[in-house]
């Protein structure tokens, strides 16, 4: 009688997790050229810095994707959450959203917004 | 334990034997499997978790004596016993002790003790990483506790509220000892809550899915995490308050332009999942007793487990209704106001399933139930003055007022520490072979109701009066006098009941050494796997991991249904459990390095407030654990399989991999087929 | 491995032996793994929570320099620039291991520990510079914050770097075989997460103002 067990969540069946060698697995090239997309999202953060007279809004509405596509990028690829069973994802994201909302939270309770966007502004 | 010694003691190797290759580690590792060192160096849960218990019984001592003193300055008014600044160190230390070094720790013992037998383990994940968080508990509350005799306990509330525990308003070492001890215990149980997640999602016997699993390891698990995520925000935050103290950072400077409010969002977006983490344990006990002896299944299982979660998940948005009156603004008043109305409806849930659970059944008010009802009727107590709390314009009347105390101690010692309580009485035979008296049982637990009623009872009434907290004596003519008495008299009673417990355990002790009864492995009639094991737990938990198949496991193989469809008894407790005499079962190797890491930190400790010298050398010490621990491998190769079969000799070649597989004799040609095919 | 009720016992903890992470667990997914990913949810709070009170406090400065007096963006670009190379190194370290190719593993991790190292020099050219020009920790509200925040962040790259050389170390003496890969990609998550606490730093401290 073979052992039973029911992998909690997992989508696939429940055989070892030898690092997803099975599906597709970035290669040594593909890791260079997410390094390279990387590398050219970081040029074009670097070249907002240049803009003369950027305001607040324009920053965060052009860096805030490219960061997020960068954070993405590293977790999906070089950290395999992408290939990897569901479960790590669900960890990861789960202390990234409630950092988020819970500061969030409190830097709205503090009144930061209206620091970062005075009256008359 | 229950290993067997075989009649040449097989942890050393014999003189003239090839020597094995030196562990990298660089020392060989303990071998000893009885007296102290076999406690000082064990990685085995059930060890930890008994030091876990004895521990936290040793801090309440102290926590308890922090109680009886500030009862008795409040017992009459004007009185001066202690100057105020001593009574400021006496509540801190009060609330310190009790909560991080007596409640918590209760809990973990517990959590440490019975995870791995329902869940079908043998042990957790990471049995040195488990040793090292009792270690480094044990450090931070032997730290914490020196601060009395090193220039005084820190004085500024167990909350300590930056910029008044800063260096201007707090002077001396006392709030140093805070930041830095409860730094150290803070990462004790952060780590053994990676330990504790990893253990019930990854190391559940087979069949048993997640909505299989005790709600006891359901409401761990969620504790666990509502521990994973909680901690870092107060470590934050005591770091900020070291730096400001030690170094003279500036986050709490308000001249520099610091905002008072920062410390307190830190530190309750830490201390309110922390209340969470005080009571679920405790829960998930109360809904392991009352069934047992309402021979009942638990009352909408699902509904236990969701509302647990539902439970933390809400607790990380309510933090705020620690600050009603801190000024904050109307709209974050109106929003965690909301938020704090709303978490009453999954406890509301659980308070309903148990009831349900008890009515209708076959009720045994023996001890451990007592305790469990204890627990839902207090805590309900405690969780509707809750709710009075959560509408903030009635809380900015109660807040800061002994009303307050009333609620948290409901809610604590009503809640979580009677059910520990009942949790003592309910697995003590389970983890030490003998019962404890169930006629002091009795008394333990009336005496403790009974006092714990007069002493926090009163003081709703006393802070609806308008007695303030944290003040070190009160003015005659307020009317405070009666109830404060009644009150200190109630702190009597609580302590001749723990006299009574303390009694109760020796006296046991007493009698099964003179007189030793084998208690069996289900004394209780139980209904999950941790009775299914014998009394006392055998080193080596299950002689087989047993295959699951129902919620209640243990239960259904002794109950069933016949055709009428009524349950009927198919096989005794002791029919259906193992025999504890399973061979060859590979057990983890005992190690020095959580000690000596926990040591480290402890140096480093004392040194940062005192002497960075010395906190070089703890750093020190640290990272030479660090390599002598990660080098050192998870099980000492040399290492005895536990006991074998037949008296066969134990194989003491270096190959970690050679096991004679549970089931199966040595020598057999089954076993050396099985010993050379590799994992 | 053979499977059968009265041998497997899937719930032990680390048994197997050494290196080999191959006992079976209810998920499927080895304890460290598991335990590693724990650990970097766990460090998104703390970081949140520094990277909050920066946020809060950094325009608060009642005296003193300010981030727009002393920040030199083209040079912290180019610290980005190597973090960022140092996570495709360190992925390449997991790949190698994973074929088997020890040497290159090696070289790989010996890459990552120096760009690391090297990430860590411009941290300290870039605060001692702003000491000079007058931030010190103690100067200011935005001082302290930003020593803090940034001062984590370096800590836990240190650490890194130190368990990067535990690694070499076991690699040069042949006990960083394939068999032992899942240690490598373990230490790589953690290595990573450093690196996309970067991500966030940089935009966040140095590119918003």
């Amino acid at each position: 009688m073979s052992v039973q067990t029911e992998p909690r969540g997992a989508a696939g069946p429940a055989e070892h997790d030898h690092e997803a060698h099975q599906k597709a697995h970035p290669t040594d090239r593909d890791y260079i050229v997410i390094a390279v997309v990387l590398g050219i999202i970081t040029l074009l953060e670097v070249g907002t810095y240049f803009i003369e007279d950027a305001s607040t809004t324009f920053l965060v509405a052009t860096l805030f994707p490219l960061m997020i596509a960068k954070f993405a990028a590293v977790c999906g690829w070089f950290m395999h959450l992408r290939y990897d069973n569901p479960i790590f994802r669900r960890v990861f994201v789960f202390g990234l959203v409630l950092a988020i909302v819970v500061f969030v939270a409190t830097l709205t309770s503090m009144e930061f917004w209206s620091d970062v966007y005075p009256r008359g502004m | 334990m229950a290993i067997v010694e075989s009649p040449t003691t097989p942890l050393e190797l014999s003189p003239g034997a090839a020597r094995v290759r030196r562990p990298l580690g660089g020392f060989t590792r303990p071998t000893a499997t009885t007296g102290w060192k076999s406690w000082l160096f064990t990685v085995d849960h059930k060890k930890i978790g008994i030091m876990y218990g004895a521990a936290s019984l040793f801090f309440f001592l102290i926590g308890g004596i922090e109680a009886v003193l500030i009862r008795l300055q409040l017992a009459a008014p004007g009185q001066k016993l202690y100057s105020a600044d001593l009574y400021n160190q006496l509540f801190t230390m009060h609330g310190v002790t009790m909560i991080f070094l007596v409640i918590m720790p209760m809990g973990a013992a517990f959590m440490n003790y019975l995870i791995p037998l329902q869940i079908g383990a043998r042990d957790v994940a990471f049995p040195r990483l488990n040793a090292f968080s009792f270690w480094c508990f044990l450090a931070g509350g032997i730290m914490l506790n020196t601060s009395w005799f090193l220039g005084g306990g820190p004085d500024g509330g167990w909350f300590a509220y930056a910029p008044n525990t800063g260096v201007t308003f707090s002077p001396g070492h006392g709030m140093d000892f805070y930041a830095v001890g409860l730094q150290i215990v803070g990462l004790a149980s952060l780590v053994a809550a990676v330990n504790l997640i990893t253990t019930v999602l990854n190391m559940r016997a087979p069949g048993m899915t997640m909505m299989k699993v005790p709600v006891f390891t359901w409401m761990s698990l969620v504790t666990q995490m509502l521990l994973l995520f909680s901690l870092p925000v107060i470590s934050v935050a005591l770091f900020l308050l070291t730096f400001d103290r030690l170094w003279d950072a500036n986050f709490f400077n308000v001249a520099a332009g610091a905002d008072p409010l920062l410390w307190e969002h830190l530190f309750w977006i830490f201390g309110h999942p922390e209340v969470y983490i005080i009571i679920l344990p405790a829960f998930g006990i109360a809904s392991e007793i009352i069934p047992v002896f309402s021979r009942k299944p638990i009352f909408g299982y699902p509904f236990m487990v969701f509302s647990g979660i539902a439970i933390a998940f809400m607790g990380f948005g309510v933090w705020a209704h620690h600050m009603f009156a801190s000024g904050m603004g109307p709209l974050s008043m109106a929003a965690f106001s909301l938020s704090t109305m709303f978490i009453a409806v999954p406890t509301g849930v659980k308070i309903l399933n148990w009831m349900a659970t008890m009515w209708g059944g076959k009720l045994r008010f023996t001890t451990p139930m007592l305790f469990a009802i204890g627990l839902v009727t207090m805590f309900t107590i405690g969780g509707l003055s809750g709710v009075t709390h959560s509408i903030a314009p009635s809380d900015t009347q109660q807040t800061d007022t002994y009303y307050i105390v009333a609620h948290f101690h409901y809610v604590i010692f009503g809640g979580a520490f009677l059910g520990f309580l009942g949790a003592f009485y309910f697995w003590w035979p389970k983890a030490f072979g003998y019962m404890l008296d169930e006629k002091l049982g009795k008394w333990h637990f009336w005496l403790t109701l009974i006092g714990f009623n007069l002493t926090f009872g009163p003081m709703h009434i006393l802070g609806l009066q308008g007695m303030p907290r944290r003040m070190h004596t009160y003015v005659e003519g307020y009317g405070f006098e009666f109830w404060n008495l009644v009150s200190t008299i109630g702190v009597f009673i609580i302590a001749v009941a723990m006299l009574v417990f303390a009694w109760n355990i020796l006296r046991s002790w007493r009698a099964h050494r003179a007189n030793p009864v084998d208690v069996g492995p289900d004394p209780w009639d139980g209904r999950s796997l941790e009775w299914s094991v014998p009394s006392p737990t055998p080193a080596h938990n299950f002689d087989e991991i047993p295959t699951v198949s129902h919620l209640d496991e243990f239960w259904h193989r002794k109950y069933q249904e016949d055709e009428a469809g009524k349950v009927v008894r198919v096989a005794t407790g002791e029919e259906v459990a193992q025999k504890g005499d399973g061979t060859g079962v590979h057990l983890p190797s005992p190690s020095y390095w959580p000690l000596v890491l926990a040591v480290g930190l402890l140096l480093i400790g004392y040194g940062v407030i005192f002497n960075l010298g010395l906190a070089a050398a703890g750093a020190v010490v640290l990272v030479l654990a660090g390599f002598g621990w990660g080098y050192e491998p998870a099980d000492d190769p040399e290492a005895h399989h536990g006991p074998e079969a037949d008296g066969e000799e134990p194989s003491a070649d270096g190959d970690g991999a050679e096991r004679v597989p549970v089931g199966v004799t040595a020598g057999s040609p089954e076993s050396d087929e099985k010993a050379s095919s590799d994992d | 491995m053979t499977d059968t009720a009265t041998t497997a016992q899937p719930s032990d903890p680390e048994l197997h032996p050494k290196g080999v992470v191959s006992h079976q667990t209810s998920t499927g997914i080895s304890n460290e793994k598991l335990a590693m990913w724990l650990f970097l949810g766990s460090d998104c709070l703390l970081f949140g929570s520094l990277i909050s009170t920066y946020l809060l406090l950094r325009h608060r400065s009642v005296t003193g320099p300010g981030p727009e007096d002393v920040f030199d963006i083209p040079f912290t670009s180019v610290s980005s620039f190597v973090l960022l190379f140092s996570s495709l190194t360190m992925a390449m370290a997991v790949g190698a291991i994973h074929r088997g190719e020890e040497r290159r593993c090696r070289t790989f991790l010996v890459t990552t520990a120096m760009l690391g190292a090297l990430f860590i020099a411009g941290q300290v050219y870039e605060f001692t510079s702003f000491v000079k020009e007058g931030l010190g920790y103690t100067t200011n509200i935005f001082g302290s914050a930003f020593y803090t925040l940034t001062g984590f962040h370096g800590v836990h790259v240190s650490v890194g770097i130190v368990f990067l050389l535990g690694l070499v170390i076991m690699s040069l003496r042949g006990n960083l075989g394939p068999e032992r890969a899942e240690t490598v990609e373990i230490f790589g998550l953690y290595w990573h997460f450093v690196d996309i606490v970067w991500i966030l730093i940089f935009t966040v401290v140095y590119l918003i103002p």
